[in-house]
């Protein structure tokens, strides 16, 4: 969406709120519902998309405040868009300390805000001119990434090939790149610990592939990016991870479908080329997997996945794991398969799952 | 012991009580002998605490100490002229505690206390409204004269005898009608405290009509003999037309706070509302408190006893007094709302002839008749020997002395515990300044409007506080506490007989009747007090929400002037409409 867009969705909005006002109603301002709740699994597109619940912010005495910091969120942001200057979401909370009585005292309190916005606008945070502080994560292999140089403009073309022991880092803002590879899949990596090993190794080298690392639940750009260098170059895009609900429901299923919390981007913000490569409970057993028991959380987790979790619900044999592995009550690291040495992933194990890609799941 | 209880002057209990101990020695020398301060019938002459046309009153009629004479035994006379010898100094010395006098600071407050009353009661018995002044000069350390002065009736000079050397006589010797001097024993010990810490005798000023001379009188009390001398009798100018004025020097302490003078003339004041009261305190400082209301009290009227409230002890002694040869004739003679009719009943039931003389029948048949008199239905007893202060006057009495957001008071109906007629009037101050909402509400005890300032735990005005449940009115009570908050609670109990639970008369007994009634008039002022706090608690929050409004609405505004670039006046409408809007929904 192009800037002079947003900013005209931003003086519309605005400008219906005024009229309203002058007219002595109450303003008010329609946001989609922000849960998993409202989302629903679109099995053809491969994601979630947002069903219709909205929930109507009335200007009212317990209103007045979010609504005024809603509006003064949305002023931040076409300045900050007419300026084509940017903010990270912890520096759009320190300005908030400008705004008197309406200041945020936490940033949990901004970041909630400008979801809301995100959301009643249908647009990408970065194109309201804010932008995350984590990182987008790491990426080893056989890769070239065109970049433009910020401050000439330049074309730049990045080897991946080139960082040595280190990786090239994923942008916060991946639309404008272009690839070239001759790598065969992506494999997607839970862990920095896992993937430092196979980048130490040159497993990207043997098995042909790029190798990205997620650092936990994927960020937007590391999502965005995996997606338009699978789609650009079609290549599978195979997702390694730790063998419990967490890797299962909040890792995979948001990097496959996407989240509940901003489902108006998902579309954008998925991979639904991803399939799961493991640790899967049946590994656990298959390859005598040392084991945690499940903490009461990862219990919940689980369960919750089966009852609320459109994704899951949509597929029989993540059922199936899922409920495996309640039965089972133990999980798994990826680094549990050291127990059989510590290239066993390398020499074993990855081999071994990528000759039966078929079986992964969904 | 439990005729003791019946006995409405501390004089009279600490001999009663004191048959073991010391006070028996000085009892003949001003006394009847013991058994004949037990006869109810058997009336003191006069009440010395009270002056006037009242003074009289006590049925002197009946044959003062004839009882007493009866019994008393060649023996006992003997005895009377060896206990002669021990003079009443030391008897007073002996029995201060008894008498209000035990430490410096209680001194000075119970004399102060007895001057302050008696001047009440010889307004009111004059049909005169009450204005005193109260002065405390401090004339070297620890050392005091006190002057109170009123707008009374006057003393002639034949009455001091009366008020100043009858240190040992009882007053208002059961006569069933509500009255202060409940507290002490007349402002004759007050005198003798004095004199016996300084020196100084007793200074009176009084004039008993415009047309009459002021008279100035010394009056020093001869402790051997305990009478009064009067040592000087001059004629001197005075302004005030008529009235009394009296001066004590004595040894004493002022402190500040509670239980001092300063705040027992506060509390009469409130309990007084047609009290006209001036205070100098012993710093120079002066205190008005004007009267609020003009109609002088109702006066009560004295009535016989109910025979519900009557115990054996007193039976006997009444049975052993009357004039009445028969006992149908003395049932009606002698009680309340008992009728040929009722007689016949109680007799009946007793099973005792009718005609039985009263003095020949013994103590089992005056069981009997205990029991006669219990399986009876009898009246209520009237209730006109009651004054209240009225709940209108009470608030307003309360007003002057206390500044507060909000006042409510109640009085409640007469009820009867033990056939003797009380009735409770209750009121609350609430937000009162300078006082800590996270503190302990104060608590003002009053029994015939004197304030009861001493032993508040063992009071059933405190019990019935504390049980009055406060939670239901939106205050904080922890378990077994007054309730929490700038809250002052005001009881008043009048009765013709007020039951208390000791000699010291400050603390009510808890009579179930009694508590419930308490209770009753504190729950009736909580709803309004309730009510009260609810609706301030709402305001609050109206408040509140108004601030929250004025805070967060120029952020609106400010947003969408930055975001659609709106000139100032607009903005400022956009704010002004906004503000009206959420102001007026939040009245809905």
């Amino acid at each position: 969406m192009a800037a002079s867009s947003v900013v005209k969705k931003i003086k519309e909005q605005a400008s219906l709120v005024e009229k309203s006002a002058a007219a002595g109603d109450k303003p008010s301002l329609r946001f989609p519902v922000r849960s998993l709740a409202n989302v629903r699994y679109d099995a053809t597109r491969g994601h979630f998309t947002m069903k219709t619940a909205r929930k109507e912010r009335t200007l009212t005495v317990g209103t007045v405040k979010a609504f005024a910091q809603t509006l003064k969120m949305m002023a931040l942001s076409k300045q900050l868009v007419d300026a084509n200057d940017i903010a990270t979401k912890r520096e759009a909370y320190y300005v908030s300390k400008n705004w008197g009585e309406a200041r945020f005292l936490e940033q949990p309190e901004s970041d909630t805000v400008m979801d809301d916005v995100e959301a009643l606008f249908g647009v990408n945070r970065e194109q309201l001119g804010f932008i995350p502080e984590e990182k987008g994560g790491e990426v080893a292999g056989a890769l070239v990434v065109i970049d433009r140089d910020p401050a000439s403009g330049r074309q730049l073309r990045i080897d991946c090939t080139k960082f040595g022991s280190g990786a090239y880092s994923i942008p916060n803002s991946v639309e404008h790149l272009g690839f070239e590879t001759k790598a065969t899949f992506i494999l997607a990596i839970e862990t920095a610990g896992m993937f430092q090993r196979l980048v130490k190794h040159g497993y990207w080298q043997t098995a042909r592939c790029i190798l990205v690392s997620m650092g936990g639940v994927p960020t937007r750009a590391c999502r965005r990016f995996i997606r338009r260098l699978a789609d650009e170059k079609g290549l599978p895009v195979y997702v390694f991870v730790d063998g419990d609900p967490y890797g299962i429901s909040n890792i995979y299923r948001t990097l496959k479908v996407g989240s509940g919390n901003a489902a108006h981007l998902n579309e954008y913000f998925c991979v639904p080329q991803a399939r799961f490569l493991g640790i899967t409970p049946q590994d656990i057993i298959d390859y005598e997997l040392p084991t945690h028991p499940l903490k009461d959380v990862d219990i919940k987790r689980a369960k919750d996945a089966l009852k609320n979790d459109p994704f899951v619900q949509h597929y029989k044999a993540w059922q199936k794991a899922i409920t495996q592995m309640i039965g089972m009550g133990v999980r798994a690291e990826q680094q549990a398969l050291a127990k059989h040495g510590l290239n066993y992933v390398i020499d074993e194990y990855l081999p071994r799952k990528l000759a039966h890609t078929e079986k992964f799941l969904p | 012991m439990a005729t003791r209880k019946r006995s409405e002057t501390s004089t009279f209990d600490l001999f009663a009580g004191g048959e073991t101990g010391t006070a028996t020695a000085a009892a003949p020398a001003v006394l009847p002998p013991a058994t004949a301060q037990n006869a109810p019938a058997a009336g003191v002459p006069a009440a010395p605490t009270r002056r006037g046309k009242g003074g009289a009153r006590g049925g002197s009629e009946r044959g003062a100490g004839a009882a007493g004479q009866r019994r008393a035994s060649g023996s006992a006379e003997e005895q009377a002229k060896k206990q002669r010898e021990i003079s009443i100094s030391e008897f007073f010395t002996k029995n201060r505690h008894l008498l209000g006098f035990d430490n410096p600071s209680k001194a000075l407050l119970t004399t102060i206390k007895e001057a302050v009353d008696n001047s009440l009661d010889a307004c009111e018995e004059a049909g005169i409204l009450p204005a005193i002044r109260v002065e405390v000069v401090p004339v070297a350390e620890e050392r005091f004269r006190i002057a109170v002065e009123d707008n009374g009736p006057g003393i002639v000079r034949a009455q001091i005898p009366r008020i100043f050397g009858k240190l040992l006589y009882g007053s208002k010797f059961h006569t069933l009608k509500q009255s202060r001097g409940q507290q002490g024993i007349g402002i004759s010990a007050a005198g003798m405290y004095g004199q016996l810490t300084t020196g100084k005798p007793v200074r009176i000023t009084s004039r008993t009509a415009p047309k009459a001379a002021a008279h100035r009188f010394e009056v020093r009390i001869n402790t051997q003999k305990n009478e009064p001398i009067i040592t000087l009798d001059e004629v001197v100018d005075w302004e005030s037309p008529h009235g009394t004025r009296v001066e004590i020097e004595l040894a004493a302490v002022h402190k500040r706070g509670r239980r001092s003078v300063d705040d027992y003339l506060a509390l009469t004041a409130v309990a007084n509302p047609h009290l006209e009261l001036s205070y100098r305190d012993p710093g120079g400082e002066e205190f008005h408190y004007p009267r609020v209301t003009e109609a002088l009290p109702h006066e009560a009227q004295a009535i016989k006893p109910h025979p519900y409230g009557v115990e054996l002890g007193i039976l006997m002694s009444m049975l052993e007094a009357t004039k009445s040869r028969s006992l149908h004739g003395f049932l009606q003679e002698e009680f309340s709302r008992v009728g040929a009719k009722v007689a016949d009943e109680i007799v009946e039931r007793a099973m005792l002839r009718p005609q039985a003389k009263p003095g020949s029948l013994g103590r089992d048949q005056a069981e009997q008749l205990l029991h006669g008199i219990a399986g009876t239905k009898i009246m209520a007893p009237p209730t006109n020997c009651l004054s209240p202060i009225g709940a209108v006057e009470l608030e307003a009495g309360l007003r002057k002395v206390v500044a507060a957001e909000f006042f409510t008071a109640v009085s409640r109906r007469p009820a009867v515990y033990r056939g003797n007629p009380f009735l409770v009037e209750a009121a609350l101050a609430w937000g009162v300044a300078g006082m800590p909402a996270d503190e302990l509400a104060v608590l003002n005890r009053y029994a015939n409007r004197v304030p009861l300032q001493y032993q508040q735990g063992a009071c059933a005005i405190t019990k019935s506080v504390i049980a009055a449940g406060w939670k239901n009115y939106g205050l904080a009570q922890a378990k077994g506490a007054l309730p929490t908050g700038p809250l002052a609670i005001s009881v008043h109990i009048a009765s013709a007989w007020v039951p208390f639970t000791s000699e010291s008369k400050e603390a009510v007994a808890s009579y179930p009747e009694i508590l419930r009634e308490i209770r009753l008039a504190l729950q009736d002022c909580g709803r309004q007090l309730g009510q009260h706090i609810r609706r301030g608690k709402r305001l609050a929050e109206a408040r509140q929400k108004s601030d929250y409004i004025k805070s967060y609405i120029p952020h609106i505004g400010e947003a969408l002037r930055e975001i659609l670039g709106l000139s100032e006046a607009r903005e400022r409408l956009v704010v002004e409409r906004l503000s009206d809007t959420l102001e007026r929904s939040r009245k809905v």
